[in-house]
């Protein structure tokens, strides 16, 4: 079901690094990274934990500023787009002190003007995760994997064109994990119009230690280790079959 | 018309955080009232109305001064915990909405804790106001927006330190010592009666500090939302 990736070819890339590093004080997090993401693609990111694969996520989401090299995500700075983007980090990004329900309807109040016209239901995107919209229980009461849930919830609410995903199956048991594996597959469906004539497609670009889990994904494996990337592997014939 | 949507989104949602926390409004009601309680032991204000009348306006915004603190440094905790200010710093919506809904909600909890102190501060200190009593109704509303605007201002400037907590009154006392006294003159002017005291040149100037100091901090937070 993954029809994005032929279109790849015809699309700007979803992100580009040239060069890409970022050192805090001694310590190289990332070092001279360059790669492109195309845009319609799934990539998925491996490596030990401290590899860079967060940070590498982080600078694309525009949470952090690189110390050296160039990086262009969707045709510009990831601050220009802040509504085309989203990301999912280990923690939840939520308010314990709310609901679900009142957590992504304040989420979907921030996008009221964005340019793009895509933030689906707050109940739609909690149901599309198998958590129920009228749970009266607050995050803060949560366990862990349904916090993960609510959490990918947040970020499908705003239908992201390019969607970062920091190691979103940790937490989660073996059934919930091949659920969100098969709504990521989804997604990449969706439908997404073209903004000022230029075509658009949903990029995924997820970061695991569950290599297993996202195989059936991945148009593109990036192995990192120590702020670089060490290999790359694109999509087999046999694993696309 | 949308900004201002914004700004009620994020003032409903930090009210809602405090009604189901009461983190904020329970610390400061403590602290303030320990402050008047402490304050009116060491003065005796009932022996000496006259004296009590001229120390009161100080020892009121001190009060509330040091209470505000302690709730100013907690509200911008909520949005870094489970890391909810990344999310915050990536919606589309202006930075400068989610300040200003994050000033008017500190700006209902200190008025919460002003009004639960004012009968109490007027029992304690056996207060009779000698001026216009209804220039106070001027006065507190911006005294306060002064405090909880560069509290605000400064709690999220100091958000990545490690020593925030001490961070904050270092950095928002002396920035506020223009309106403490602008404040605390022209409430003593009015509870006392003294006209040379000039509450209303107090006033005034305290109107120009929030003016310049909201003009100020709106343009800026921005960039201390996405400082690294």
């Amino acid at each position: 079901m993954q029809t994005a990736p032929h279109l790849s070819g015809s699309l700007q890339p979803a992100a580009e690094l040239q060069s890409v590093s970022r050192i805090y004080g001694t310590f190289a997090a990332l070092r001279n990274v360059s790669t492109t993401f195309a845009a319609g693609s799934c990539t998925v990111i491996l490596g030990e934990n401290g590899a860079g694969k967060s940070t590498l996520l982080r600078i694309l989401a525009g949470l952090i500023t690189p110390t050296r090299g160039t990086l262009t995500v969707l045709a510009g700075s990831p601050h220009q787009h802040r509504g085309r983007i989203a990301y999912m980090s280990h923690a939840p990004m939520l308010y314990d002190e709310l609901t679900a329900m009142e957590n992504l309807t304040y989420f979907a109040s921030l996008h009221l003007d964005s340019t793009c016209p895509c933030v689906s239901s707050p109940e739609m995107a909690l149901r599309a995760v198998g958590l129920d919209p009228h749970l009266t229980r607050t995050v803060g009461q949560y366990s862990q994997g349904m916090r993960q849930r609510a959490s990918l919830a947040r970020v499908l609410l705003t239908s992201p064109e390019l969607l970062l995903l920091d190691e979103p199956f940790s937490n989660l048991d073996v059934l919930s994990a091949q659920h969100m594996v098969e709504l990521l597959a989804d997604f990449r469906t969706w439908p997404v119009a073209p903004l000022n004539g230029i075509p658009r497609a949903r990029t995924i670009i997820l970061t695991t230690h569950q290599a297993h889990l996202a195989e059936s994904l991945a148009d593109l494996t990036l192995t990192m280790r120590n702020g670089e990337i060490v290999a790359r592997t694109p999509r087999t014939p046999e694993a696309s079959l | 018309m949308i900004y201002l949507h914004h700004v009620l989104n994020h003032l409903r949602k930090d009210l809602r955080l405090e009604w189901r926390s009461r983190d904020s409004i329970n610390g400061m009601l403590f602290f303030s009232l320990l402050i008047v309680v402490v304050f009116s032991l060491a003065f005796d204000p009932t022996g000496y109305p006259t004296t009590a009348r001229q120390i009161s306006g100080g020892v009121l915004w001190v009060a509330v001064l040091f209470a505000s603190v302690t709730a100013l440094n907690q509200s911008w905790t909520r949005e870094q915990r489970n890391q909810v200010l990344d999310a915050q710093r990536m919606a589309p919506s202006p930075a400068s909405a989610l300040f200003l809904g994050k000033a008017l909600a500190n700006m209902v909890f200190v008025s919460v804790v002003e009004l639960v102190l004012a009968p109490i501060f007027i029992v304690f200190f056996n207060l009779h106001p000698l001026g216009s009593t209804w220039l106070l109704a001027l006065v507190v509303p911006l005294g306060t927006w002064a405090l909880v605007l560069n509290g605000t201002f400064f709690a999220a400037l100091g958000l990545r330190a490690r020593n925030r907590e001490l961070l904050l009154p270092l950095i928002l006392f002396p920035i506020a010592i223009p309106a403490l006294l602008a404040m605390i003159q022209s409430t003593t002017g009015i509870l006392t009666g003294d006209d040379m005291l000039n509450p209303d040149l107090w006033i005034r100037m305290l109107t120009g500090y929030d003016i310049i100091f909201t003009i100020v901090c709106l343009l800026l937070f921005e960039t201390v939302l996405h400082a690294e």
